[in-house]
């Protein structure tokens, strides 16, 4: 049954991942998301579904211990913040090149190095082009709301599972650790051995006389297999930016200018368009929810219709990267945003419109 | 009183010639092609002194590459 | 009677087990990690648990471990396999999981792995083969290098003052709460080998029975990198490595 609560974003995951029927948690406590792990150690989830929940010893050791679970078939995650999940990049790439499923949740916080407790946006770079070594993509979720913190682990998980392919929250430490109402799913059974053998053939359960050893490894020293492989990676990275590109769009069908935002800030930068609108700018806002895949296209649409656009990330101009190069140089995208942790407020970000594109009120 | 008579057959291409069995075995049975090799180029093992084998699979016990299988019978 | 009337089925007293396949182990000539990979397969035969058996291969030379044994397995990041092991055990609590790791797996890269899982008393059993080397990468200096053993990374020899001592990390598991079984063996000679046979075994019934974490070292010649024949790497190793990695049974709380 669905329930509604007030909780803060990171209880939110912890509650979403049980109901969802979750195998197993592994983490380390880092700030601002250890309420994940706390909320899950006090909710003793293996005395009801049976989910397995664990603190590891590391951040390091966290990551492969989802790795090890994604193999047997589990639907098993992880959380950190942005210095831990650095850590965490090595195994990320295991879990793509082993093509398993998995969910990585990250709420940032401000770096580089060990930066700041306080939100931050800076590890987009980081989520959405690669992060770890080699050619691979995560599924990046980008949520704005604690709702969306809870939907987005059904969501991580069924895509990751559909695709085979490591799927990542990228949330904030906003949205984390503020509380909203959240309307939580209804419970999930666990799946069972028997169907995670039928669902997953390819998974570590144990050898039955029936079938050949399933050999979970990233290793591949044949050259032109590894090239196979990497091609059927590809391939399935495509199929996920054809099929799975999703995004908000607010007051864009009037628009002139467009704020593109991600995350919480692109809830403050609501605030800013009631104001802009207010100043008799036509101005709209497209929120990207997978950052990766992008969604270039409807951006680029965008630009054929607008002025302007404005990327406000709190961040030094991470996702404007892409919005640019949707654009392909047709209109001028401006970027603005805080560091070190500091949140702009929705009068910044009207400023910084105004002084960018100063003939928007004419 | 009874007499144990044994006998071994060594996996010639498997075999990688490393001496191990020759050393293991306690009736000087085994030795190395001197000459003769497999096809990735390892003097292989054999019997050059089979009547001596007692078939105690010292030879097996220590074998890293699972070459060689021993046979055993009783003659009363 | 002739050998060839000897060498009949019916004789066979004698052979390598069905799991271990017939691939050719990439392994150098006498190398120690083909009887271990013999043993555990023999082991997995013996007590019939191929269906509930789950291999950790680490990075090293073992990295291919998983060619050679017939069950499932995972290969694992560098020095991660107990923390794989650990998350395996935990979803598949009636599956019998092991690690198979090298020195420089287990006791360098991996030793914060080793050392928590062990810790927390994972039911798992950890092989740990020690030849005092890194054998696939080209024979650098392990953890376990011996003072004064020449490798590629020491190659006037191991020096404490540059390189610190030797790690004794068998000898620090076994001091922890949550190991139930602790050994150290090689298999260097028939009689070795039987021992170290009997030795996995307890770590594997150990392990499904949920008694903790089971440790079986094996002390290992690497003869590529210390650039001696296998024969003369086994007198070697009984020379200089026994004196600091003593073998015999060092914790058993499960008898």
């Amino acid at each position: 049954m669905e329930e509604v609560r007030l909780m803060k974003g990171n209880e939110a995951i912890a509650h979403a991942a049980i109901r969802y029927g979750a195998d197993g948690y592994f983490g380390y406590p880092i700030t601002p998301q250890s309420e994940i792990l706390e909320t899950l150690e006090a909710e003793m989830p293996w005395e009801t579904t049976g989910m397995v929940v664990l603190q590891a010893e590391s951040e390091v050791a966290a990551i492969n211990m989802v790795y090890a679970g994604a193999a047997c078939g589990k639907a098993v995650f992880t959380s950190s913040s942005s210095p831990g999940v650095s850590l965490k990049q090595e195994g990320i790439s295991y879990i793509a090149a082993g093509e398993l499923p998995a969910l990585i949740v990250n709420v940032m916080r401000g770096g580089p190095g060990l930066g700041t407790i306080h939100p931050s946006q800076a590890d987009y770079f980081q989520a959405t082009k690669g992060g770890g070594h080699g050619d691979y993509h995560l599924i990046v979720l980008a949520p704005s709301s604690v709702q969306e913190m809870a939907d987005f682990v059904t969501l991580g998980f069924d895509l990751a599972f559909k695709y085979r392919t490591p799927a990542m929250i990228l949330a904030d430490g906003i949205v984390g650790q503020m509380m909203e109402k959240v309307v939580l799913p209804p419970f999930r059974p666990r799946r069972t051995d028997e169907q995670i053998a039928e669902q997953c053939p390819w998974a570590v359960t144990g050898r039955p006389a029936t079938r050949k050893p399933n050999i979970m490894t990233t290793l591949e020293l044949d050259s032109y297999q590894m090239e196979r492989n990497n091609e059927r990676f590809q391939r399935t990275y495509k199929m996920i930016e054809q099929n799975e590109v999703r995004y908000q769009e607010y007051y864009t069908e009037d628009a002139d200018y467009l704020i593109v935002a991600f995350g919480s800030i692109a809830r403050i930068c609501l605030k800013s368009i009631e104001e802009l609108r207010a100043q008799g700018i036509k101005i709209g806002l497209i929120r990207p929810i997978t950052l990766w895949p992008f969604p270039y296209e409807r951006i680029a649409e965008l630009s054929k219709q607008v002025k302007g656009m404005l990327c406000v990330e709190i961040n030094a101009g991470q996702m404007i990267e892409d919005v640019r190069l949707a654009v392909e140089g047709r209109v001028q995208v401006c970027h603005f945003g805080r560091l070190g942790g500091i949140v702009p407020n929705p009068n910044e970000v009207v400023d910084a419109f105004n002084s960018y594109f100063s003939d928007a009120k004419k | 009183m009874a007499k144990v008579k044994g006998a071994v057959t060594v996996n010639q291409e498997r075999c990688k010639g490393c001496d191990l069995c020759v050393v293991a075995c306690p009736t000087d049975v085994l030795m190395l092609q001197p000459k003769e090799v497999n096809n990735r180029g390892y003097h292989f093992a054999f019997m050059k002194n089979p009547d001596a084998c007692i078939g105690c699979a010292s030879c097996a016990t220590v074998c890293p590459d699972g070459c060689i299988e021993v046979y055993r019978v009783t003659i009363k | 009677m002739t050998v060839e009337e000897i060498i009949k089925p019916e004789n066979r007293v004698y052979a390598k087990p069905r799991l271990l396949n017939d691939n050719h182990m990439h392994y150098c000539p006498g190398c120690s990690h083909g009887v271990v990979h013999r043993l555990i397969a023999e082991i997995v035969e013996e007590m019939g648990i191929e269906d509930k058996t789950i291999g950790i291969a680490p990075v090293g030379c073992a990295v291919f471990a998983y060619n050679y044994v017939d069950i499932d397995w995972i290969e694992a990041a560098h020095g991660r396999a107990p923390a794989v092991a650990t998350a395996v055990k935990r979803l598949n609590p009636s599956r019998m999981v092991f690690t198979y790791q090298g020195d420089g797996d287990l006791a360098a890269i991996g030793t914060c792995e080793t050392i928590h899982a062990a810790n927390r008393g994972e039911n798992i059993t950890i092989i740990f083969i020690n030849n005092a080397i890194y054998g696939m990468t080209g024979g650098q200096m392990a953890p376990t290098t011996l003072e004064g053993m020449k490798t590629s990374t020491t190659p006037y020899g191991r020096r404490i003052d540059l390189n610190g001592y030797p790690l004794n990390i068998t000898k620090l598991v076994a001091e922890l709460d949550g190991t139930c079984y602790v050994t150290r063996q090689a298999v260097h000679t028939p009689a070795a080998v039987r021992k170290t046979k009997a030795a996995i075994k307890q770590a594997f019934k150990n392990s499904m029975e949920g008694r903790g974490t089971s440790l079986v070292e094996i002390v290992s010649t690497c003869n590529s990198g210390w650039k001696m024949s296998p024969v003369a790497a086994n007198k070697w190793m009984e020379e200089n490595m026994f004196a600091k990695y003593p073998l015999g049974e060092i914790k058993n709380t499960v008898k």
